[in-house]
């Protein structure tokens, strides 16, 4: 028998990757991502990084790629947002070693901020995308995916999501790591890797004619299969959402798709004439069920299936009784109890706890951001008044600012007491630009950086604050103060806090609100579960 | 119970408090299943709910297994490790699942005082669930680190799993060093369910 392990997805997407001979990894953290890069690492002869955000990760890919070699990028899906501009030019570039772009979409949002459905981006950005519905299937269609990339001479996007990626699921590995074709060179070709216009019309062209031969593609695809059965109706679906299926219909007649991107037109008509009534079960927007009816086949979906939040068993089972396409389901015991809720918390002694509570005492408006920081909005701090995107919080104070000072030049009482709050890993991330911006436009905006040395949030990776790679070697650590002079800040402009200290930081808001200058406060005070985590681990080695 | 076709199909679902082992004490239940031969599967929760939160995982055993998840109602066994928490996944339970209930009790941040009346009301529910007292427990096995492990112990009497496979798993997941005092709380927690009367699981 073959040897089974259980595998997260995430872990069989990393071995599946190792297998298809990946060179590079590079990737930004972001649950349910996080741990696909970190697992990879564990592999020997590849390389891997965690790139400052999921941009610069999804360039060295191409960048490797082009020269030959083959390359993972990894993100959740709103890092897809980040990396949108290099994946959409990358598709007219093309490859030459493989590249897959694994996208983890986040239904029911368990650690996001929105629930965007990024199949769209396969479509709009006219690549191929893969869907598995287990970790057997995500290790299968990483490999698979990689030959995609290299016979179209495209990227490709294995879309994952949290419960594929998070779930573990029996795993064959193959035993076999495929070898390096030959030496990665970079070669000049022009017209292919240099996208000025009269270039990109051509590539463009390109672009169309390969979709074209994709679907046809996707026609014998193998992993699109028909699995026959009974029942008087037919059921289109993909990814996790066909084990929900086949758990509440064992015997129905199903079309899974595997390439969820281009759809195989024909193959779709042929299921479609099968079945009286055709259901496309799809987890968030109706992506699938559009396209099928615009081919001219009647379909239901989205008219009795949510379009947001997490599908499960019993969901489809109470939306198909109310079809009267199955029995009622299980009911499961009640209690009348009213239970308080157990949300998520800063961790008792966490370094960031001070701040919020200063903040909260201060009454300023906090633009916030992405991190474990963001629970500052949870009482008993509620100290924080947006969060949208990752680096987003010192952009915004800015224009903030600038509304409220638009009048009076912000002079009205409580006006101009802006402050961002924004994690060191973030403002990496995306922060340092907004920074520039601020000076640039000469902002007064404060900017605390919570610097925990960590990013704490999807279990502790390193990041360009903290002076360590993802293996754990060292790297050089930006400084605060250097970064802030180079940008044009003053001396006095800039204060680097223990988070410990809560007097020291106080004063310091306190003394920067009223300065009404553009400031830099960084409080340093590392996060305890990764203190924790890492003590642990010097014990051991020493 | 549930089944495909006419394969029994075990539910377990595992609840608790972040932080309290329930991702390790599923990992050893599921390799457990593979190295039994069943197929597997098993689901829960990173990220946010990891400070603090709710937490729950679902492992699920059989001949073959589509979803990750467990149907609401479909439970075989819920194994509790806090209090409260038994009531909020109370409806993944039928009146014939097996209750395993610790009762220690972590307050929810931001709440003043644990809600009274928890015990009886389940009780009341499913007279036949067992309570088990987490610091009796640790005393018997001597480190409140293996009380996640020695749960697992209390399931081995009712999913009749190999005990080679029990060993296999747990060998494999807990830390480096640590997989004989996790094996002896793995005993200590199975040899208490085997002189108690079985929570009462339906069908096997
Ligand atoms: S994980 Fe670290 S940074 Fe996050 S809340 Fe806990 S102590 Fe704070």
């Amino acid at each position: 028998m073959k040897q089974r392990l259980m595998m997260s997805g995430n872990e069989a997407i990393a071995l599946g990757a190792y297998e298809a001979g990946v060179a590079v990894g590079a990737g930004y953290p972001g649950t349910p991502s996080t741990e696909i890069l970190e697992s990879l690492t564990g592999y020997q002869g590849v390389y891997t990084e965690w790139s400052v955000n999921e941009k610069t990760a999804l360039e060295v890919g191409l960048g490797t790629a082009l020269a030959g070699a083959r390359s993972l990028v990894t993100m959740k899906h709103v890092g897809l947002n980040v990396a949108a501009d290099p994946l959409f030019t990358s598709v007219y570039t093309g490859v030459k070693g493989g590249l897959v772009v694994v996208n983890a979409d986040d239904p029911d949002m368990h650690s996001s901020q929105n629930e965007q459905d990024n199949r769209h981006y396969a479509r709009a950005a006219k690549l191929p995308m893969l869907e598995p519905a287990d970790s057997e299937e995500a290790r299968r269609f990483t490999s698979l995916a990689f030959d995609i990339s290299e016979r179209f001479d495209t990227p490709v996007i294995l879309r994952s999501t949290t419960r594929i990626s998070h779930s573990r699921s029996p795993v064959s590995p193959s035993g076999e790591r495929r070898p390096r074709a030959d030496t990665p060179r970079f070669e000049r070709n022009l017209k292919k890797y240099v996208m000025i216009p009269a270039h990109a019309r051509a590539r463009h062209r390109a672009v169309e004619e390969r979709l074209l031969a994709l679907a046809e593609y996707a026609e014998t695809f193998t992993e699109n299969r028909i699995e026959p059965g009974r029942g008087g109706f037919g059921i289109i679906t993909s990814g996790v959402a066909y084990e929900y299926v086949r758990e509440v219909f064992p015997d129905a007649p199903i079309l899974k798709l595997g390439l969820v991107w281009p759809l195989p037109g024909k193959l779709i008509v042929r299921f479609a004439a099968e079945h009286e009534t055709l259901y496309v079960v799809e987890e968030l927007d109706p992506f699938l069920e559009t396209e099928i009816k615009a081919m001219g086949i009647k379909a239901r979906g989205k008219d009795f299936l949510p379009r947001t939040g997490e599908f499960s068993p019993g969901l489809l089972r109470r939306a198909f009784q109310a079809e009267g396409k199955t029995d009622a389901s299980a009911e499961g015991l009640r209690s009348s109890l009213r239970l308080p809720p157990r949300p998520p918390t800063l961790c008792p002694g966490c370094p960031h706890r001070t701040v919020f509570k200063i903040l909260g005492r201060l009454g300023v408006t906090v633009s916030g951001d992405i991190g474990c920081y963001t629970l500052g909005v949870l009482p008993p701090f509620q100290a924080m008044d947006t969060c949208v995107e990752m680096g987003g919080s010192v952009g915004l104070a800015q224009g903030i600012e600038i509304a409220e000072g638009i009048d009076g030049a912000g002079e009205t009482e409580g006006a101009g007491r802006t402050a961002a709050v924004i994690g060191d890993s973030t403002f990496a991330h995306s922060g340092l630009t907004g920074l520039v911006n601020a000076a640039y436009n000469g902002r007064r905006i404060l900017i605390i950086v919570l610097d925990n040395s960590t990013t704490a949030m999807t279990g502790m990776q390193p990041n360009p604050f903290s002076g360590e790679r993802i293996d754990g070697k060292p790297a050089p650590a930006v400084d605060y103060r250097t970064l802030a002079a180079a940008v044009g800040l003053a001396d006095g402009d800039v204060a680097i806090v223990d988070a410990y200290k809560p007097k020291e930081v106080e004063e310091a808001i306190e003394r920067f609100l009223s300065a009404r200058r553009l400031s830099l406060l960084v409080v340093k005070g590392p996060c305890i579960i990764w203190k924790r985590k890492r003590e642990r681990t010097t014990d051991k080695r020493g | 119970m549930q089944s495909t076709g006419q394969e029994k199909i075990w539910n377990i679902l595992m609840a608790g408090v972040g932080g309290q082992g329930i991702i390790l004490a599923s990992d050893v239940l599921a390799a457990a299943a593979l190295a039994a031969g069943f197929d597997a599967k098993k689901s829960e929760i990173h990220g946010m709910s990891q400070r603090g939160g709710s937490v729950t995982s679902h492992v699920r055993f059989g001949r073959t297994v589509h979803s990750p998840v467990i149907e609401e109602g479909c439970a075989d066994v819920l194994l509790s490790l806090e209090l409260m928490e038994t009531l909020r996944w109370l409806p993944f339970t039928h009146a014939g699942t097996g209750l395993i209930v610790s009762t220690e009790k972590i307050l929810p941040a931001n709440v003043a005082e644990y809600p009274a009346g928890i015990e009886e009301e389940i009780r009341t529910l499913a007279p036949r669930a067992r309570f088990l007292d987490p610091a009796a427990l640790a005393e018997k096995i001597g480190d409140k680190k293996y009380v996640n492990v020695a749960l697992c112990g209390v399931l081995a009497d009712i999913l009749e799993l190999p005990e080679t496979a029990w060993r296999r798993a747990i060998d494999a997941h807990v830390p480096g060093g640590t997989a004989d005092a996790n094996w002896r709380a793995f005993c200590i927690g199975r040899d208490l369910s085997s002189s108690c009367p079985g929570p009462g699981v339906s069908s096997r």
